[in-house]
């Protein structure tokens, strides 16, 4: 076995053992931080493996998260249920937007994924009927078996693991492979025989499903949801988390978001100006470590050598 | 469902107007940024913002002086126009060199670092600077009254709109502008200092922006927030009109400005969303926006 996946090994049975300390902020911080990380991952299977900057994955977290919530709530379905079908259901809309957004490049593409998702924030917004508009849903309960946080805390781990399980053999198989092919040279891909075109798209979807795995998590974690989970400084937030961790490695965005929330919760308990905060490690990040945290600590050879 | 009575429709109209004008002066300078430095730029909401508050700054200051609100405006757009020269020349020049999420991430900074300088510096609450005294006014409109000061900046819209093309079409330095929306690398080798008209362009948009932000806020509250919110209109409107294009960014304000100010009368909960749907509808039939060229390169 490499370096590398003994390195992975010793983190994940770290994060099992965190309930141990049996304080309740860890435990919300672990919870949080995997959740993220995911909803992150997800946002940089385009970003990063593919080279698509989406600048509207707020909406199929949060198409995720109401998904789950109302198929539990309005139609009493069961949790496991009301989860899988939140992930397909977001799978399906990353299909129908992919399925336009990939015929534009650039900035028109930035700019269309950004349309879309402020679709999509504004019939939640709006349809008070069924979403709750502006009050959103709150009370949301934990599922059965799962009704405290150390044991969402297990399940969100053991979710997200088996997600990053799947999405690194995805990404280091063939098709993996030709997705970072056509983030290189999209024009060159298309010239060898590829259909560039489906590759995208089923990385929309893909990227779509976990982040409606994350969106679903994340509601249930929440205990409430609102359509702020939808609207575009949710993209904004998440597409900073990727770029902060580095979006050429795997698990940078989980860096990223992991970096992010535990400075965000050391800088809320004496400011409010968290913001602040942010736009200064932003515009630091982007003049002195354009490779993120992942990408800066690789330059300076910390890291184990064999590393993608 | 009967009909409103005409008066009240001209009303609606009037108003939408303008909205328009507002949104054109913010788009406009979004869209000229566009066009020449290839810079989606989302602090263009923030700018606007500041604007606005730096003219509340200024009236304060200037209590007994005559033509207090208009010289406001004209130093809190001038300042804004200054932060912007300043972000271009020390900041996002550095970045050009990079890719383009680079530069559209180090706007989205400056979003999050002026919204919370605005918090810090003149608090949470709603601001307000009063209308200037020759336009407290209300013109008879029918059988309704419309504000003084609204029809001022409805005339003012194609005021500025003709001056913009003026300086685009008749000067030199409009013709540089042009010329570097069109190759900027063939500009520098004819001898045109590309660097320096970047920086130029970037604090006209600037001052555009905080133009905006000065004369909106006797009509507006001001409040953190309306940078958010103003910029997804602006981008609506440059998206429609077709980004860098000058006629599109007006007819993008006109159309918007109408859709918003009917749409919350026909249709309250389904308006804002059509507005989304249309933006992208502009985006996958015509990309490059109604009026816009197919971008080059």
């Amino acid at each position: 076995m490499s370096k590398e996946n003994w390195f992975l090994i010793v983190i994940i049975m770290l994060l099992a053992l965190l309930p141990l300390s049996e304080s309740r902020f860890y435990i919300f911080l672990g919870t949080d931080i995997l959740i993220m990380g995911l909803f992150a991952v997800s946002l940089n299977l385009l970003l990063g493996y593919t080279g698509l900057v989406s600048f509207g994955q707020a909406a199929y977290f949060g198409v995720g998260a109401y998904t789950c919530t109302l198929l539990m709530k309005k139609a009493s379905i069961a949790f496991p249920l009301a989860f899988i079908g939140a992930a397909i259901f977001g799978a399906i809309i990353a299909f129908i937007i992919g399925f336009f957004c990939i015929r534009l490049t650039k900035i028109y593409f930035a700019m269309l994924t950004l349309a879309f998702s402020q679709i999509i924030w504004a019939i939640v917004f709006k349809w008070n009927s069924l979403t709750g508009g502006d009050n959103g849903i709150i009370g949301i309960p934990f599922p059965q078996h799962l009704d405290s946080p150390t044991r969402f805390y297990y399940f969100t781990l053991v979710i997200v693991v088996c997600s990053f399980y799947i999405l690194r053999k995805a990404m280091d198989s063939p098709f993996g492979r030709m997705l970072t092919t056509i983030r290189e040279n999209p024009e060159r891909t298309e010239f060898i025989g590829i259909n560039v075109k489906l590759f995208q798209l089923f990385a929309f979807m893909l990227s779509g499903f976990f982040a409606a795995i994350a969106g679903a998590l994340f509601g249930i974690f929440n205990h409430s949801i609102f359509p702020d989970l939808l609207f575009w400084p949710q993209s904004a937030e998440v597409l900073i988390m990727a770029i902060l961790g580095g979006m050429y490695s795997f698990f940078g965005p989980l860096v990223g978001a992991a970096v992010m929330l535990y400075l965000r919760m050391l800088v809320t308990s004496y400011t409010q100006y968290w913001p602040l905060i942010m736009g200064s490690i932003l515009a630091l990040l982007l003049f002195f470590f354009p490779g993120g945290i992942v990408g800066f600590l690789k330059s300076q050879r910390i890291f184990a050598r064999g590393n993608r | 469902m009967h009909l409103p009575d005409p008066s009240f429709l001209l009303i609606q109209c009037l108003s939408g107007l303008t909205f328009a004008m507002f949104l054109f002066l913010i788009a406009s300078g979004l869209s000229l940024i566009f066009g020449i430095l290839r810079v989606l730029n989302f602090a263009h909401g923030s700018l606007y913002m500041l604007g606005a508050y730096l003219t509340y700054f200024f009236v304060s200051r200037f209590v007994d002086t005559p033509g207090q609100f208009w010289w406001a405006a004209i130093f809190g757009s001038l300042s804004v126009a200054l932060l912007g020269g300043v972000i271009e020349r020390f900041f996002l020049r550095q970045l050009y060199i990079r890719e383009e999420l680079n530069q559209l991430l180090f706007t989205y900074a400056l979003v999050l670092l002026i919204s919370d300088f605005a918090k810090i510096v003149w608090g949470t609450g709603q601001l307000s600077v009063s209308r200037p005294p020759l336009l407290k006014g209300a013109v008879p409109i029918l059988d309704q009254y419309f504000p003084e000061y609204n029809i001022f900046i409805i005339l003012l819209g194609p005021g500025i709109a003709l001056l913009f093309w003026f300086v685009l079409h008749r000067t030199r330095w409009g013709r540089f502008i042009r010329a570097a929306a069109l190759d900027r690398e063939m500009l520098g080798s004819l001898g045109v200092n590309v660097n320096r008209l970047f920086t130029v362009v970037f604090t006209i948009g600037a001052w555009l922006a905080g133009l905006g932000g000065a004369l909106v806020s006797p009509t507006a509250a001001i409040v953190p927030g309306m940078d958010v919110e103003i910029i997804i209109n602006a981008f609506i409107v440059v998206v429609i009109g077709g980004l860098g294009s000058f006629w599109g960014t007006l007819l993008g304000s006109l159309v918007l400005g109408q859709v918003i100010s009917f749409g919350i009368l026909v249709l309250p909960r389904l308006s804002m969303v059509f507005i989304y749907i249309l933006m992208a509808a502009v985006l996958i039939l015509r990309p490059w926006g109604l009026l816009g060229k197919p971008l080059q390169r």
